[in-house]
């Protein structure tokens, strides 16, 4: 299992904005554990997609120089449970961004109904060597290009352009890129 | 120009959205962390909060200083020295340094941080905007 829990990018714009989508399939074996014979995707993996969804945003706004976490989600409501067949739209809206950390609105919705809404607050890490060996800024980059953020972004006040780590992976098969 | 109890009003609603308590729990003697249950991390939220309901900013370190409880100037064998004091008065004008002062633990350090201590850094700040 890859943990991807968002398969594409729809709208990316630098620092203020972005929406992917996820399919919830019966493909997935978690399903059918959660629950046996009555399959819902689990809220908690919700809450991964859109904090993959905000968090890649709040990442990419600083360069991917900094090292962001999921540090706490204030509120998180959820209206229906989220069916295989059903198509979930991740929206998430850059509420603060500062050099300590970001705090994202989130919601996700099937059709035109509000499924769940969230408020995602990441910190930024401090430069410990400690936290070195968690963070390669290339494996995001590479999840960022396997989305398609590049070919939906828009930089809020300069061209959007890969980062200096996806020019460099070009040439890697995508197998070794992965560590 | 809003009033202490709009001021008031305001930060009660960001700390029980911010902590997850109840609107009863925020009076001004409750203390943030031992009172309030707030976590390191919940320092940043509070921060976010309040820039953006009274549209102020608010630089790093001004309302909760917490960068002095590494400091071996200001902390040293788990007591505020002198030194550590004089600089918390004049960091923390609106906390109630002379009563921390009278037994400066650093574990009693988050004492410091109450809900009054950030009403009245919000007042000054509203009012000097």
């Amino acid at each position: 299992m890859r943990w991807i829990w968002i398969d594409k990018f729809l709208e990316f714009e630098s620092g203020r904005r972005a929406q992917a989508v996820k399919n919830v399939t019966l493909a997935e074996d978690h399903l059918h554990d959660h629950f046996p014979g009555y399959p819902t995707m689990p809220n908690s993996l919700i809450v991964e997609g859109l904090a993959q969804t905000g968090g890649i945003l709040v990442g990419e706004h600083a360069g991917f120089k900094e090292k962001v976490v999921l540090a706490k989600i204030p509120k998180a409501v959820f209206h229906f449970a989220a069916l295989p067949g059903d198509t979930l739209i991740y929206t998430t809206t850059v509420e603060t961004i500062n050099p300590e950390g970001a705090m994202v609105s989130a919601t996700s919705h099937v059709g035109d109904r509000l499924q769940a809404e969230m408020e995602i607050f990441f910190a930024h890490l401090a430069d410990e060597p400690r936290a070195q060996g968690f963070f390669k800024p290339e494996n995001f980059v590479f999840t960022m290009k396997l989305l398609g953020v590049f070919d939906v972004g828009r930089g809020a006040e300069r061209r959007f352009e890969e980062p200096p780590a996806v020019a460099r992976m070009r040439d890697i098969p995508p197998g070794l890129a992965r560590s | 120009m809003p009033t202490k109890e709009e001021i008031f009003d305001k930060i009660r609603a960001a700390l029980v959205d911010a902590l997850g308590v109840d609107d009863d729990e925020v009076t001004p003697e409750a203390t943030l962390t031992g009172d309030l249950g707030a976590e390191s991390i919940d320092f940043l939220d509070i921060v976010f909060r309040l820039e953006k309901t009274f549209d102020i900013k608010i630089p790093r370190g001004e309302l909760f200083p917490e960068s002095l409880l590494t400091d071996a100037t200001y902390v040293q064998d788990g007591k505020f020295t002198q030194a550590g004091i004089d600089e918390l008065k004049k960091r923390m004008p609106f906390a109630d340094v002379e009563a921390f002062a009278k037994n400066p633990k650093a574990t009693e350090f988050g004492n410091l941080f109450t809900v009054a201590m950030i009403s009245k850094y919000v007042e000054s700040k509203v009012n000097a905007g």
